[in-house]
């Protein structure tokens, strides 16, 4: 089956939700939705789901156009965020609920609620009461309920948001399985750019209402179309410098003591970029407390706080104007306020137009981009 | 201001606990110093959160004493501790504007009105809501209403403890950056004593001065975030800790070596003769695939997060992960994997074991 | 907000139509037709215009009728809503008594109309019921028969009897609304009891506040039976509310003209306050979610 949303978007009271929206969604695939609170993911996806009408545009199943079709009869599984189950029913009778809506023969109901709860591992749960399990078995429950009707569109709503950080870690490794078994096209909405990144497949980055960029997750990741999305698609947020590009230089920052500028060759993928101001964007991962390469340059930044996670440093600097953070390997306990130089290669940086589109990849995504094919 | 200790503190919701296993809480002494910046992590259901009810008054233990400083406030209410809380889901005074929020707690205890308008905006300009100060605090979104929890937190400058339950729970992640440097560069500022409760690692990791580990009712390991992830004490916070948790496998341990999947690995230090279960832990960030030297492993799937590589393998027939640095290429020559020496630990019943030569730092918790 | 499109629906709602046609419209239109004619019976009627109107604006036994209906149900909104409100506040909050609260608060409301009147008309008598005979020998003088503010506490009273409960069954879901966070952290903040009630009850609880009164407004501006059944309206017409006064109007005196001008105008009366309020609870929901909670 195919999904496709065709310049659909959606007002309501005169505030636009959705803007207009094309996107196709192949058999068999898992899509993320990815984007901040009130970006509009709920929003595409109860578009999809029929729950909403669209406001323009229309909505095909391959080449069906199920614009008007109403939820109940297009075949679509949701799940939320909220623990969604009928907590009288043991979850037995909560897998197979929609089967019995469907009026499916007794039998087939048996045998589809054990192989789905053997899929989901609740077999030894199936005649407790939801709200015996623990939250990830109740999750589990709910997305066996989803998965048992075999709909073509499986819909996840930040499914994972209200379990323990542990929890989370498990079901994430746990759904890509669980999709490659059922061969429904999954969509699931997170605000968290590490489990878009888990779940692989596609990614859509959803900003302001609109799909920013679609493509497989680790090209949105590594090549994002624009600012927006590089921020949406960044955890800790992207770094950002103002550049400018004169003849065969590129001048990232603007202040005028050492370590405020650094003036690196506009060659590789630099060398096409127009002359003038642009703005630089790169990851706290690739910033270094060392010189780690022979073309990497340095910045000499104020220190405003370190966070340490046991194995990594979170550096959160002040350079010139702009907030940069640096995720640094090893603990770094260095006291706050102090002058810190940090390294960056100029094959990290990402350079965007004043409009915020991309105009030139960085350069180590673009090369392993070339490896990849 | 004042350290926080808790003796000989225990506590069941049952009236009349029988067995060990009737305490939510199990039997635990602590000093926690005055200003520093505790984080209590565990999962749901490990009683951190009864923990943080019995500082803050909801809950009276079943047994063992709380003191604020010299004073003992086991018995005293929670308007009596002098203590501010920031809880899981944004609690603000609708009715209110922010600036009345923000004096509220002032106002209780009848300040004067000029200490009162100083101290608040002294408090939005920290929390950066100078702009909405005369605004409802009604259609805020939730991390500007979670900001004011926490700015009502902190205006009161002589409070013995910080709680927060959870802070961030509602917070999108780019704005949790900003709310936890904010928390981050306050402790700093103010030294108030905080006491954070989360089942985030990185929310505790990155915030606690110590950690305090909890698992099952029991304070497994309390350290600095960097003991943690080296030398976890128990194998639960070997899994809890990192992202994916710490490899185990079940090894004979001989002297210097550890025997496993048909071959030995060099611990880098001797160990005195253990009995019981025996296990070696390697943290995905000390393993590397290598092409023959260490043990054979088959690679499952190679999964790409982003800033790294994360291999999903299988070493003698149990996972194994492996993280590698972004843009490595992983081959179908790498058929072993070797772990760095001094980064393995010897777990004995699930604890950890120090080497012959290894003073008892991390050792078993009390 | 727009839903599926499905012309077919409309049918769907064609028997309600009919039914709502057969049950309000055309007995609202007869009444129409009644109060702009003049009629003696057998259907001969005669065009009076808006005479009736005229008349009913104009009558003195109108307006006392009014005052009095005013001033009944503005004595039992500020005893019912402050009580309720109390009373909420003081029940259990969970566990058995606070079960055992909520079926006692709920008995009232289960007793018929008119079986409440006869309650209270029997056990407010002197001669045999509990409450009269018990005030007698306490010697006080009470007689709710031939003391028009004796009838008028009677009534009063009956009716927060009565309906005390609802609005602090309504205010007591209201309250258990509030997650325990919100008490916690008043403790913590060291807000006096006042404080909690005016900056975390009231505010929580002003949604269902405005649904007690105004199901208490309404239904105390059209009371009729339990009155009724008391004090038949006296003695004179001291508890002569507008129902009770439309009734011997209408059927009484067989005045249909002015009888049925009088139930336009009192229908009118409480639609406009009825929309007065619905306009106020719509607006206050809508400053409450000015910014969704989720697209």
């Amino acid at each position: 089956m195919t999904l496709e949303l065709q310049q659909v978007s959606r007002t309501v009271g005169g505030r636009v939700h959705i803007h207009p929206t094309s996107l196709t969604l192949e058999h068999g695939t898992m899509n993320v939705l990815l984007g901040p609170t009130l970006s509009g993911k709920t929003t595409l996806m109860r578009l999809m789901a029929g729950l909403d009408m669209p406001s323009t545009g229309r909505i095909r199943w391959d080449g069906r156009d199920v614009t008007g079709v109403r939820v109940q009869d297009r075949g679509v599984a949701m799940v939320y965020q909220q623990f969604i189950n009928y907590p009288g029913l043991s979850v037995y009778e909560n897998i197979a609920s929609p089967l019995r809506i469907l009026g499916t023969r007794a039998e087939e109901i048996d045998r589809r609620v054990r192989a789905t709860a053997e899929m989901m591992r609740l077999t030894p749960m199936l005649e407790r009461k939801p709200l015996e399990l623990s939250g990830g078995q109740q999750q589990r429950c709910a997305l066996a309920r989803a998965l048992v009707k075999g709909a073509g569109l499986v819909l996840l709503d930040e499914p994972l948001a209200n379990l323990d950080y542990k929890l989370r870690e498990e079901l994430r490794v746990e759904i890509p399985r669980i999709f490659e078994a059922s061969g429904a096209i999954f969509v699931y909405a997170t605000t968290e750019p590490e489990e878009a990144l888990l779940l692989g497949g596609n990614t859509a980055t959803l900003w302001e209402g609109r799909v920013t960029q679609f493509g497989p997750t680790p090209q949105v990741y590594r090549q994002p179309a624009d600012m927006v999305t590089a921020r949406v698609f960044s955890d800790p947020p992207m770094n950002f410098v103002s550049c400018i590009k004169e003849g065969h230089r590129i001048t990232f920052g603007e202040g005028e003591g050492t370590g405020d500028r650094a003036v690196v060759p506009a060659d590789g993928v630099f060398a096409a970029l127009p002359d003038g101001r642009q703005v630089a964007g790169f990851r706290a991962n690739h910033l270094k407390l060392g010189r780690h390469s022979d073309q990497a340059v340095e910045f000499s930044c104020r220190l405003d706080v370190t966070e340490i996670t046991g194995s990594e440093t979170f550096l959160h600097l002040l350079h010139g104007q702009d907030r940069w953070v640096g995720l640094v390997e090893g603990v770094h306990d260095l006291p706050p306020g102090q002058q810190v130089s940090v390294w960056l290669d100029p094959a990290h940086v990402y350079i965007f137009a004043p409009g915020g589109r991309l105009a030139a990849p960085a350069a180590y995504a673009a090369s392993e981009r070339e490896r990849a094919a | 201001m004042a350290k926080i200790t808790l003796r000989n503190l225990a506590h069941s919701y049952l009236p009349h606990p029988k067995s060990e296993k009737d305490f939510a809480l199990k039997e635990m002494d602590h000093v926690w110093q005055d200003g520093g910046a505790y984080a209590l992590l565990g999962s749901s259901g490990c009683g951190k959160t009864t923990l943080l009810n019995i500082i803050s008054g909801l809950v009276r233990p079943s047994q063992g004493r709380v003191l604020f400083g010299d004073t003992d406030v086991t018995d005293a209410p929670t308007a009596a501790r002098n203590i501010a809380q920031v809880f899981q889901f944004p609690v603000v005074y609708d009715t209110m504007t922010v600036r009345d929020n923000l004096a509220f707690p002032l106002r209780n205890l009848g300040k004067d009105a000029g200490y009162i308008a100083q101290r608040v905006d002294a408090i939005a300009r920290m929390i950066g809501m100078e702009e909405s100060l005369g605004r409802k605090a009604q259609g805020l979104t939730a991390d500007a209403k979670q900001k004011i929890s926490l700015g009502r937190g902190m205006v009161r400058e002589d409070v013995n403890a910080i709680l927060f339950d959870e802070p961030l729970t509602v917070i999108d992640p780019l704005m949790k950056w900003e709310l936890r440097t904010q928390l981050k560069s306050l402790h700093r500022q103010f030294g108030h004593t905080m006491i954070y409760v989360t089942h985030d690692q990185t929310e505790a990791l990155t915030f606690a001065d110590k950690v305090v580990v909890m698992y099952d009712g029991r304070v497994v390991q309390m350290g600095t975030p960097e003991e943690l992830f080296e030398r976890p004490a128990h194998v639960f916070v070997g899994y809890f800790i990192g992202s994916p948790g710490m490899n185990l496998f079940d090894a004979r341990i001989e002297g210097n070596r550890a025997h496993l999947a048909g071959g030995a690995v060099d611990l880098g230090a001797a160990y005195d003769p253990l009995g019981g279960h025996t296990q070696i832990g390697i943290r995905p960030e000390h393993a590397v695939l290598t092409a023959e030297t260490g043990l054979p492993v088959r690679i499952l799937r190679v999964e790409d997060v982003g800033r790294h590589r994360l291999v999903r393998a299988e070493l003698d027939g149990q996972p194994l992960n492996v993280v590698a640095p972004e843009g490595m290429a992983i081959g179908a020559d790498l058929t072993h994997v070797s772990f760095a020496p001094q980064k393995i630990s010897v777990y004995a019943d699930d604890w950890r074991v120090a080497a012959r030569n290894e003073a008892s730092a991390g050792g078993r918790a009390a | 907000m727009e839903k599926t499109q499905n012309n077919r629906a409309w049918f769907l709602v064609l028997p309600v139509l009919v039914v709502v046609a057969f049950s309000a419209v055309i007995p609202l239109m007869t009444v129409v037709n009644y109060s702009v004619n003049d009629t003696f019976g057998n259907n001969q009627f005669f065009w009076a215009g808006l005479e009736w109107f005229e008349e009913m604006v104009t009558s003195s036994r109108l307006h006392e009728a009014l005052l009095r209906q005013i001033l009944f149900s503005a004595i039992i909104l500020a005893i019912e809503v402050p009580l309720g409100i109390f009373i909420a506040l003081n029940m259990p909050k969970g566990g058995f008594w606070a079960s055992l609260c909520l079926i006692l608060m709920a008995l009232p409301l289960l007793i018929p109309f008119n079986v409440v009147g006869t309650i209270w008309q029997i056990f407010g008598r002197v001669d045999i019921g509990l409450l009269g005979h018990t005030l007698a020998a306490l010697g006080i003088d009470y007689n709710y028969t031939n003391d028009p503010l004796d009838a008028w506490i009677t009534v009063v009273v009956m009716d927060v009897w009565h309906w005390t409960s609802l609005v602090a069954l309504l205010c007591y879901a209201g309250l258990q609304s509030i997650p325990q966070a919100y008490y916690q952290a008043a403790k913590i903040d060291q807000a006096s009891r006042w404080a909690v009630f005016r900056y975390i009850e009231l505010p929580k609880m002003k949604g269902v506040l405005l649904i007690a009164v105004l199901l208490r407004f309404m239904d105390s501006f059209m009371i009729y039976t339990e009155p009724f059944v008391v004090t038949g309206g006296g003695p004179g017409n001291a508890t002569t509310f507008l129902s009770i006064d439309l009734v011997k109007m209408a059927v009484g005196q067989f005045d249909l003209g002015p009888a049925a001008a009088f139930s336009i105008m009192y229908f009118l009366v409480i639609l406009l306050v009825s929309w007065v309020f619905y306009t106020v609870m719509t607006n206050m929901d809508r400053s409450q979610s000015d910014i969704p909670e989720a697209l």
